[in-house]
């Protein structure tokens, strides 16, 4: 593998990728803020991946690069800076789509990330075609911003609302779902992997079956794109959305994938600049895909920051983190079990890297609080799943998630933390 | 004689001095959580919840002599020590006394720089509402002038 951070990025496009083994501490060395000391002299011990990750040299120093050399305006210049910001720009939308393996880069819209995206989708496209009577079909493990939306939507157009139940493992239940989908069903908007439970949804499942009865189907892949490979067209998936942060990119950036007839039939969300043709006081035309969806000055820099992300993220390869994630969260696990009184929400059998749990008799805030004294950074809350906790009947969890980066290592310092806490707490 | 609201403040701040580091603050603060005297479940109702916590705090006040006692607790251990440092310095005290201290034990023992953002807006919080109170009680005062009544809320 290439070190990504002691080459420029001018000099890193050209570089020659070469795979080798899986080098733990090589990669640890790429991401700055995993070496850095919290209360005193405790190196942070990084475990809220789901909240957010890390970001490599290489995102950071694209960042630098961009505000440093080519900042301009976008699709705007006839000079030579704005050329290069809207190349550097419209070139990270084309790593998009192949991230994505969407056709082309008129199916890549840029957004502030996924919570965005879900809103443009039901504010576009749902509020246009859903009337009276319809369905919108989600799932009990949504995040908020997947629920959120839809109760909006719902309460403009007199659609309903219908959500798939989960089992206490954190798995949907395929029967209910397909009584579920029905005629009346015209848009399904589902986790792809869920940031509470870890769970991995049978995605290609639903979206066939959504596609039986003609629904339209957007995924949240929040959390699928930083852990697995993604490809929207062997999905089939309509709309499919990511935010860059949780996959080494910056914040305040993402992407939603929409199939180009669907993005065409569907009006603008916001105006504003760029995303025009003509403006006249009587009457204003669009412009073409992607930017009929892109009002105003975008984020060029993280859109760009993102397209370094993705570069980082193919030189990793897929493979190599899957593998990696899987060993962690095997040996989390174990570990996790042999604590007296702790239970782990969450136990599909097909899982990411997520370890949701509580400890009998303690307060998770009071589990996190302690660990972070000692440089363990997990979450502790509802994780914007108020839903999952009601199933559960709890208020909140405890949650280590993982990412590539994490090392045997931290699994360690984190049970024993944990170990610390739970002596100091009972 | 009960201590004044800045005599106990004062003999917190001392009682902490005592700890070599945080590890052995937190394990006092727990210690206190532990022993802090829980409240009837009549009162863990929406009515006493305070607002801006992450973790559940109820706080219910009773009007006594021209005193306010205030019972407090919270589902978490860590808030519960809280609770307990913020019941001996506010707690039986008269509605002047609490709107004219501030608490500034919490800046003396560096409590912000050690709790998460979510547990120090938290505290403030509590603090926030124990202030109100007293506002609330001293005005109730001022207006039954003279009439001797109780009030509870």
């Amino acid at each position: 593998m290439t070190v990504a951070h002691d080459l420029q990025p001018e000099e890193k496009k050209q570089a020659i990728v070469v795979p080798g083994p899986f080098d733990i501490e090589r990669i640890r060395a790429d991401f700055p803020t995993l070496h850095e000391k919290v209360h005193g002299d405790k190196t942070v011990v990084y475990l809220d991946n789901a909240a957010t990750s890390q970001k490599p040299r290489i995102v950071i120093d694209t960042l630098n690069h961009y505000y440093t050399h080519d900042n301009s305006n976008v699709h705007r210049g006839v000079h030579s800076l704005s050329q290069r910001a809207t190349f550097a720009y419209e070139r990270a939308r084309g790593k998009v789509k192949n991230f994505l393996g969407a056709e082309s880069e008129k199916e890549i819209i840029f957004t502030r990330g996924t919570t965005e995206a879900i809103n443009i989708v039901a504010q576009s496209y749902g509020r246009t075609f859903l009337r009276e009577g319809d369905e919108i079909l989600i799932s009990e493990m949504e995040h908020h911003a997947n629920i959120v939306p839809w109760q909006m939507v719902r309460n403009q157009t007199g659609a309903k609302l219908r959500v798939i139940p989960m089992n206490d493992r954190g798995e949907l239940l395929m029967e209910d779902f397909y009584k579920l989908l029905t005629k009346r069903t015209k848009i399904v908007s589902f986790v792809h992997v869920s940031n509470a439970l870890g769970t991995i949804n049978p995605a290609k499942e639903i979206i066939d079956a959504a596609h039986g009865v003609g629904a339209v189907v957007l995924v949240d892949g929040a959390q699928a794109v930083p852990h697995t490979r993604v490809d929207v067209r062997e999905l089939d998936a309509d709309f499919y959305t990511f935010s860059a942060h949780k996959v080494l990119g910056p914040t305040g950036i993402g992407a939603l994938y929409g199939k180009r007839d669907l993005l065409e039939r569907t009006p603008p969300w916001q105006g504003g600049g760029d995303m025009i043709d003509r403006v006249t006081f009587e009457e204003t035309t669009y412009n073409d895909l992607p930017h009929k969806f892109e009002a105003g000055t975008p984020h060029i820099a993280g859109a760009i920051g993102l397209g370094a992300a993705i570069d980082y993220m193919h030189r990793i390869g897929f493979e190599n983190v899957e593998q990696q994630e899987a060993n962690l969260l095997l040996y989390g696990t174990e570990r996790l079990s042999e604590i007296e009184g702790l239970r782990i929400y969450g136990t599909a059998a097909d899982k990411a890297g997520v370890l949701s749990f509580n400890v009998d008799g303690i307060h998770p805030h009071d589990l996190g609080s302690i660990m972070d004294m000692e440089g363990i950074a997990t979450r502790v809350g509802h994780h914007c799943a108020q839903p999952v906790m009601q199933h559960f009947g709890i208020p909140a969890t405890c949650r280590a998630s993982l990412a590539f980066y994490n090392n045997t290592e931290d699994m360690d310092l984190f049970v024993q933390a944990l170990y610390k806490a739970i002596r100091m707490l009972k | 004689m009960t201590p004044s609201i800045i005599e106990a403040q004062k003999e917190i701040v001392e009682e902490f001095a005592f700890f070599d580091d945080w590890e052995q603050r937190f394990e006092h603060i727990i210690e206190l959580g532990k022993s802090h005297m829980d409240i009837s479940d009549d009162h863990k109702s929406e009515k006493y919840r305070v607002r801006g916590c992450q973790s559940t705090v109820w706080l219910y006040p009773e009007f006594k002599e021209g005193r306010i006692h205030f019972h407090a607790t919270s589902d978490a251990m860590i808030v519960r020590g809280l609770i307990a440092l913020l019941m001996k310095v506010y707690s039986g005290r008269t509605p002047a006394e609490i709107a004219s201290t501030p608490p500034a034990f919490v800046d003396e023992l560096g409590l912000n720089d050690h709790l998460t953002q979510g547990r120090a807006n938290g505290l403030a919080s509590m603090i926030e509402q124990i202030k109100l109170y007293a506002v609330a009680y001293g005005q109730l005062e001022k207006s039954h002038a003279g009439n001797g009544k109780e009030q509870n809320a």
